[in-house]
């Protein structure tokens, strides 16, 4: 578990090998404590793969936490901000919480395998929290973040490609569904889930196995053009769908140092995570005085005119400020130039028209844009596709 | 309609006066204690066959003289049986130091200390004078910008102000700094410098050298400005505070269950509900107000599953440490102590040779041992209060330190061990003390958490250090008696300005439940 080198600062993951042999561009990250690809071999080529074909993506990195035991369901019901109870047996459940005061911590999802058996997966490393909120209940937590490795494979022929390592009848599983089998002699399991807001799937197989059902997967999807893809095709992926991203779209609340800089769900577009009609959920005494004083912000998707992204752009209604963006990109399937704001309340109702300013710059020459945008009802990118059950075959 | 308007959650001291204030402002409330009496740590229990003791609290000094008038203790019962005793600190010589008032004499005094020794308590009493601005009112809070906050910050502020230039710069100095260099630095005599550092560090789990010792004594030193000149005996024992409090607050129509432990804080989605005993009996209220220490009523009562995660994690961190053990000997007749007038024996004997021994005997404690010289504060209360033991006889109590919560080893390894410790050194000052022995108690700090439900044995509910009174007292954002859950207060010395027998954080309570009319 405890693979801590003293020779390098970052960790590999259990596809490292297979990754490295890959990254051509020779264009890595940090996520996590993990070495991880920006790109491969081409950000625009990398992400039409996943819009067009299947796009391979190295989650090992994820947080990955096992909560056990007889009151597992009333430790998530009271952790998340959702109803854990409503996510069935082999389902998947997209979820947000908070700290005392309402404000979003972390975002992530919760895989049930039993009765009393869940894994919850965060963008933060979450141990320390989690092991507060067990006091008081009979569960155990083990992280699993070493002990399980992870593939997103998503894109149009993803379906296709893992039928062809023996995934059979994946065809049929629903989306946030899961469904366990065996590969290579070791349980793998996979889930219709993932951060692109298309066909896609989750496959999650003990470390061991990482290498084989890397080659397996390439070699069964060579023919439906699978190619993988880094973190900067996953990012325009995510905004083209309308996916927020914590660190980047809000403030981990409890990292939070000046007052004010974080977020509650409703802020953050996400009420429909709430279930206030829970009897307890971390947060909820706040989201509830929240829900009658109104809230300070509002998240809005823009759309914005033209096609420089309104990265770190105010937006001006006027001569006003009413807020910043916080996520934006060129989206190229949904040839749309997009952007995730903070705006202040009462501003951001759908439909409503404001001005980016847009800073970029030319051979050391900065232009400032001042571009129209609108706030758009929902993500401009959400096929059918994603939905779809059966899922299209190839 | 609920069964009453305030269920008090323990019958101590705090629980029984914040109910009577309650009660004399027409509410219907119903107070609950787990024990066979009310007083919780003000107590008097038999330990021995015919010798009763006050079994936790040996002394009052700190009362709320407001609670004693307001509640007409005197009409109910409290009466004392020695009033403003004298510290004596012995000395194994025989060359014993007095300490009365604003004099000192005997021992190694010089004429410089006993003016030195007055200069100080003036001092002292200029600090404690304005602690009282802050004590006898809920703690400011600074960041809500609430009036009523900002009139008692406005009142603390003014009377440093008022105190002068050179106390107020002094205080700043002191306040945060520890009892050993203060004392270096105002005394010469040893035994005069360890006699006070002793009530710097009773009840703490600190050495005179420990940060936040001169904060501790001017906590102890405050019933000076309440009218107390050191230390008083109740007739009949601690006891007798409790069972005068329980006959005030009858009178005023308070319902007192005793042997009626509560198993349960109960609560709906968004308010408290009301409590359910052990029995299994459910019983209703508009308000619960807990005197039971912070952890006990979050952690045992109301439960960590039933609350919001950061709150379980203020409350977790609060410092419960205590190094305090009480010891009862029960005495075929009065000891002799080297050099010490038989009419002597009735004051309060304090054993602190110097400062060097006082940090000496906290030294093991760091290390969850014990001291091999503890030190200690004792009683032979049969003196002033014969009737104490019933069958003739005397008896001593000791506030022993120190003794840690769970030494290496387990109590049951060490506790003969340990007693045979404290009777030997007291046999250092009373050599026949031994032969007069005919029964013996050590009630360690885990004996004290058990019997009389205070976490960690500690007495005042949680360290009095600086990071644990006033606004962060119990922890930030419930210091103002009132809980983060709707109908839920703290009433007990958890809650400021702290513990002692001092009524304070039980009188707050109920003025600040009055004043927000939840009961209403």
């Amino acid at each position: 578990m405890n693979a801590v080198s003293r020779d390098t600062m970052l960790l590999e993951t259990p596809f490292h090998s297979r990754v490295a042999a890959m990254c051509q561009v020779n264009d890595w990250g940090n996520w996590m404590g993990y070495t991880t690809p920006n790109a491969y071999f081409d950000v625009e080529l990398e992400y039409f793969a996943v819009r067009s074909t299947t796009g391979v993506f190295d989650l090992s990195p994820m947080n990955k936490y096992r909560i056990q035991g007889p009151d597992a369901e009333a430790y998530l019901n009271r952790l998340a901000t959702r109803n854990v109870s409503k996510i069935g047996i082999d389902r998947v459940g997209y979820t947000v919480w908070c700290n005392d005061g309402g404000k979003v911590m972390d975002d992530g999802t919760i895989f049930r395998f039993g009765a009393a058996d869940f894994r919850l997966c965060s963008y933060q490393r979450a141990m320390d929290w989690l092991l507060w909120c067990a006091l008081g209940f009979d569960v155990t937590i083990t992280d699993e973040t070493e002990a399980v490795a992870a593939l997103a494979v998503q894109g149009p022929t993803s379906c296709t490609c893992l039928t062809g390592i023996g995934l059979t009848d994946l065809n049929t599983l629903k989306p946030f569904g899961m469904r366990h089998y065996q590969f290579e002699g070791a349980p793998l399991m996979v889930s219709r889930t993932g951060f692109t807001g298309d066909l896609g799937y989750e496959v999650w197989v003990p470390p061991e196995k990482a290498e084989i059902l890397w080659d397996r997967l390439f070699e069964a999807g060579k023919d439906y053009l699978i190619k993988p893809f880094g973190s900067y095709a996953l990012d325009i992926a995510r905004i083209e769908t309308g996916f927020i991203q914590a660190g980047v779209d809000f403030v981990p609340a409890e990292e939070m140092v000046r007052p004010g800089r974080a977020r509650s769900p409703f802020e953050l577009g996400l009420e429909w995570l709430v279930d206030l009609k829970k009897p307890l959920f971390n947060g909820r005494t706040a989201l509830l005085k929240e829900k009658r004083e109104g809230s300070k912000f509002r998240f809005a998707m823009l759309n914005v005119e033209g096609n420089k992204p309104a990265e770190h752009s105010f937006i001006l209604k006027g001569e006003q400020q009413i807020g910043t963006v916080t996520s934006a990109a060129w989206c190229p399937t949904a040839k749309s130039n997009i952007a995730f704001a903070q705006l202040e309340m009462p501003e951001g109702r759908v439909g409503q028209d404001y001005v980016a300013e847009i800073y970029y710059q030319r051979e050391l020459h900065w232009t400032r844009v001042l571009a129209p945008c609108t706030v758009m009802d929902g993500p401009i990118f959400n096929p059918k596709r994603r939905r779809q059950t059966p899922a299209i075959a190839h | 309609m609920t069964d009453y308007d305030a269920i008090i959650v323990g019958g101590g001291h705090n629980g029984l006066i914040c109910a009577s204030y309650l009660a004399k402002s027409g509410r219907k409330v119903l107070v609950l204690e787990a024990r066979d009496a009310v007083g919780g740590a003000a107590a008097t229990e038999t330990f021995a066959e015919g010798f009763k003791v006050s079994r936790c609290a040996q002394w009052l000094h700190q009362l709320s003289p407001a609670v004693r008038q307001d509640l007409k203790l005197a009409d109910h019962g409290l009466v004392f049986a020695a009033e403003n005793l004298a510290t004596i600190a012995l000395s194994a010589e025989g060359s014993h130091l007095r300490l009365a008032g604003d004099t000192i004499s005997g021992a190694d005094v010089s004429p410089e200390d006993e003016q030195a020794y007055r200069e100080f308590r003036r001092k002292m009493r200029k600090y404690a004078g304005l602690m009282r601005k802050l004590y006898e009112t809920r703690p400011p809070k600074l960041v809500e910008h609430d009036l009523r906050d900002k009139m008692t910050l406005a009142k603390l502020g003014l009377g440093m102000k008022l105190m002068g230039k050179d106390d107020m710069s002094d205080l700043m100095r002191l306040i945060l700094i520890n009892i050993f260099d203060v004392m270096n630095e105002t005394f010469s005599s040893p035994t005069l410098k360890a006699a006070i550092a002793l009530d710097a560090v009773q009840g703490t789990p600190m050495g005179p050298r420990s940060p936040n010792t001169v904060f501790t004594y001017l906590h102890r030193f405050f019933g000076e400005v309440l009218g107390y000149e050191g230390v008083s005996q109740v007739k009949g024992g601690m006891g007798s505070v409790g069972e005068a409090l329980a006959s005030a607050a009858s009178s005023h129509g308070v319902v007192i269950r005793t042997n009626a432990p509560v198993a349960s804080i109960d609560k709906t989605h968004d308010r408290i509900t009301g409590v359910t005993l052990e029995s299994g009996e459910s019983l209703t209220a508009k308000a619960v107000i807990s005197s039971a220490d912070p952890k006990t009523t979050f952690k045992s009562l109301v439960g960590y599953q039933n609350m919001e995660v950061g709150l379980v994690r203020r409350i977790e961190h609060i410092r419960f440490k205590s190094g305090t053990a009480k010891v009862h000997l029960a005495l075929k007749d009065l000891p002799t102590f080297k050099g010490l007038a038989p009419e002597d024996l009735s004051q309060r004997l304090i054993i602190a040779p110097s400062m060097e021994a006082l940090e000496t005997a906290y030294n093991p404690l760091k290390y969850d041992e014990c001291s091999e010289h503890p030190v200690m504060d004792i009683s032979i209360p049969t003196i002033n209060d014969p009737g104490l033991a019933t069958s003739g006889g005397h008896i001593l109590s000791a506030i022993v330190q120190y003794a840690p919560y769970s030494p290496k080893g387990g109590w049951d390894a060490l506790r003969s061990t340990f007693l045979d410790t404290v009777i030997n050194e007291i046999g250092r000052y009373a050599p026949n003390i031994e032969q007069l022995v005919t029964a013996a108690e050590l009630l360690t700090p885990a004996d004290l958490e058990a019997q009389f439900g205070m976490t960690g044995g500690n007495w005042h509910h949680g360290e009095l250090t600086m990071d644990q009174v006033l606004m962060t007292r119990p922890v930030t954002g419930i210091s103002q008696y009132a809980t983060h859950i709707e109908g839920l207060f703290l009433c007990g010395a958890g809650s400021h300005p702290g513990g002692n027998v001092m009524g304070l954080p039980g009188k707050n309570a109920a003025d600040e439940i009055i004043r927000q009319g939840v009961l209403a």
